[in-house]
């Protein structure tokens, strides 16, 4: 079955909790007894509607509780596909949790609420949007029962995030708006008789009709080796293969090749996957490939096509997402991990922070948690990229802090 | 004719998972229960990694109280792929009086095992624990990262756990820590049992269809058996019955089930998921409609 990943983010009054239990709710995906609490509590509450926020309930006791809340997951299928929505609550580390969330998602739901519109955290969310090149957005217009079902109050939302998109740096990326209530329903599963003006699809009509695909983009076909396996059986004597994840584009039998960092060049004779053999391979397969002649290659090298060759640089120039407490300086060192490589870097200036509302940058010289800003790094060995803008899988790098083990950052390669 | 491989997400994922802790770890080891998800790890280790064989051992930790039919499986499976079976017996840490036994009525050995695992993990120096787990099985699991952070004593500490962005998995660790691994985190119930289908992969008979001597206690199905503990008044009867997850005697119970084959038991999860949750949606759902209603004619 496809899978198509979305993420979400949001404070609870914004109705997020409500729209994902609604889906949950109206696809059948709610078992008897979180369905029997939701109505148990409803009737407490004397609410005369079904609360569904109660259906993501574990995560709001959770905050109750002052725990840290990061990324759920939350699980539902149609018969067309299934769906995964990681979902990222809170404030506090709301930077940190969207840029994960939004990393491995094709969708990203921005909710608004009808009576506030466009406000501080819908740029924020927007702008994590744009800088990840998350493919679709959704802007969910929520709350559109309180204020009368109105079609110029839409209209005016639309019109500010339009404006907001105007400043956007993706511009390939689908923005589609939606005006729904996901307390009552409308527009979230059914379409509703109360927008008779909106001749759009619902919330999940617009998931359903969109094709899942590989979160990264299309590009030039990268293929990071994780490992090399060799049987070293009777049957497999000399088999060397080159395991890994195909990115970026589609790979063939007979395509010249070379392999990074060594410039070494070759040809592919074999694409296995299992116990069968392919001419072809798209993006997304984890497969192994057989090369024309024995070379050295090995865990952290790369195999490009001889005429798609990427960057080789010992100077790059990143946007850095932080995420940790101890603070981004220069003159510290991280590891740099990139696909399957890791390489010793030192963060040769922190230029400076860049605003998530869209007016611009200040100058600086360190990164707090959830800041985000432009950085260059020196690296101990050459780094073999692509900018994030033209293949993501290629341009984007974690930082691990070698004292405490621990992922402290998310760098997109700029040059 | 050109062949173009197309592509399963979640098998992809998982495949390549199980590559990053073969690189990322020293001695890793996929726990194995003998349950339909540690038997889809076992698939997908063998894809990672063909033709080669799997490159780490299965660790079973047996409670003792385990289906005859899943060690048979068990037996079977390991020398048919020819891979190395570490067996480490919860019987031992009571023999040894490092666990005391639960008794009663509801005593199982389920939460025995944790000593059991803790010891096996130190014993051979594992760094890498691959486990079955899945997100959509429970709430805490559902914040569980792929690569998830244990200390010395095993413990996970969830309030501060490692982000985890793009496919960008940090496995650095410290000595005397170590990770657990969950390669099918993604994957719902229904999707380890599509996968199965499709793969025609072999599971122990007690997931299909069978006659078994039970008793009914608290709405539940439960098997007659030694390590069960049962009161006079619990009548033993036979039914045809099959498990829908296995694990110690003491804590499985059978639903009634004529599914005989893999088909008929993805049609019956498929089926109850309509049945169990669908039917009462619908009740409801026309509550709901009807306040629909109402709130549209008041607007």
């Amino acid at each position: 079955m496809e899978v198509l990943k979305i993420a979400t983010a949001g404070s609870v009054d914004d109705g997020k909790s409500t729209l994902i239990g609604r889906l949950l709710y109206d696809t059948q995906s709610l078992t008897t007894d979180k369905l029997e609490a939701i109505e148990k509590s409803s009737k407490q509450k004397g609410y005369d509607y079904l609360d569904f926020s109660l259906a993501t309930d574990g995560l709001v006791a959770e905050r109750e509780q002052g725990i840290t809340i990061d990324v759920a997951h939350i699980y539902f299928s149609t018969a067309k596909k299934s769906y995964i929505i990681a979902d990222t609550p809170g404030h506090v580390e709301y930077t940190r949790n969207m840029v994960t969330g939004a990393s491995t998602s094709q969708v990203s739901i921005i909710l608004i609420d009808a009576r506030k519109g466009v406000i501080e955290q819908t740029y924020r969310h927007f702008f994590i949007n744009n800088l990840l090149r998350v493919k679709e957005v959704i802007v969910a217009v929520n709350k559109m029962d309180l204020v009368d079902y109105s079609e110029e109050v839409f209209n005016n939302i639309k019109a500010d995030f339009e404006a907001l998109n105007a400043k956007s740096t993706f511009k390939e990326q689908v923005v589609s708006y939606i005006p729904l209530s996901a307390l009552t329903g409308d527009n979230v599963v059914e379409k509703t008789q109360a927008m008779p003006w909106y001749k759009g699809q619902t919330i999940l009509e617009h998931l359903e009709a969109l094709e899942p695909t590989d979160v990264y983009e299309k590009g030039q076909a990268r293929f990071p080796i994780q490992t090399v396996i060799r049987p070293k059986t009777e049957e497999y004597h000399d088999f060397r293969g080159y395991a890994g994840k195909l990115y970026g584009n589609n790979i063939k039998v007979g395509d010249a090749v070379t392999v990074l960092p060594s410039l070494t060049e070759s040809k592919v004779t074999n694409i296995h996957f299992f116990d069968q053999q392919f001419d072809e391979a798209v993006a997304g397969s984890s497969i192994t490939i057989e090369l024309e002649n024995d070379i050295n290659v090995t865990r952290g090298d790369m195999i490009v096509k001889s005429n798609e060759l990427p960057k080789v640089e010992k100077d790059i120039t990143t946007t850095v997402c932080w995420m940790d407490s101890k603070k981004l300086v220069a003159g510290t060192k991280y590891l740099i991990q990139h696909n399957t490589n890791r390489v010793l870097a030192k963060i040769d200036s922190v230029k400076n922070v860049i605003a998530t509302d869209y007016s611009g940058t200040t100058p600086a010289s360190q990164l707090a948690i959830n800041e985000i800003g432009e950085v260059t790094i020196k690296l101990s060995k050459p780094l073999y990229f692509d900018a994030y803008n033209d293949n993501k899988s290629n341009g984007a790098f974690i930082l691990i802090d070698a004292s405490t083990n621990t992922t402290a950052g998310v760098g997109f390669i700029k040059y | 004719m050109s062949s173009v491989l197309k592509t399963n997400a979640l098998e992809s994922e998982a495949i390549y998972i199980f590559r990053e802790v073969i690189s990322q770890f020293d001695k890793p080891v996929l726990l194995f229960s003998g349950g339909k998800d540690s038997i889809t790890l076992v698939r997908l280790a063998q894809k990672a990694f063909f033709p080669a064989k799997i490159p780490f051992p299965l660790l079973h930790v047996d409670t003792g109280h385990n289906f005859p039919e899943t060690i048979a499986f068990r037996d079977k499976l390991v020398e048919e792929l020819g891979l190395e079976l570490i067996v480490r017996n919860v019987q031992d840490a009571i023999d040894e009086g490092k666990v005391v036994e639960e008794t009663g009525k509801y005593s199982s050995r389920n939460s025995l095992q944790t000593t059991t695992l803790l010891d096996a993990i130190e014993e051979f120096k594992f760094d890498a624990c691959i486990g079955g787990a899945r997100r959509d099985e429970e709430k805490a699991r559902a914040k569980e990262r792929i690569f998830s952070v244990r200390d010395d004593f095993g413990q996970w500490d969830e309030k501060n756990q490692r982000p985890e962005l793009f496919d960008l998995l940090n496995g650095k660790i410290e000595n005397g820590q170590n990770v657990r691994v969950f390669p099918i985190s993604n994957w719902t119930e229904l999707d380890v049992w599509s996968y199965i289908e499709q793969e025609q992969i072999e599971i122990p008979s007690i997931y299909f269809s069978h006659k078994r001597k039970v008793f009914i206690r608290d709405g539940m199905i439960w098997s007659h058996s030694p390590y069960v503990y049962q009161d006079a008044d619990e009548v033993v009867e036979e039914r045809i019955v099959r498990f829908r997850t296995v694990g110690d005697m003491s804590c499985t119970a059978a639903v009634d089930s004529y599914a005989a084959t893999i088909s008929e038991v993805v049609g019956e999860i498929r089926a109850s998921t309509i049945s169990e949750r669908g039917a009462r949606i619908d009740d409801k759902r026309s509550e709901a409609a009807m306040e629909k209603r109402k709130q549209q004619g008041y607007f």
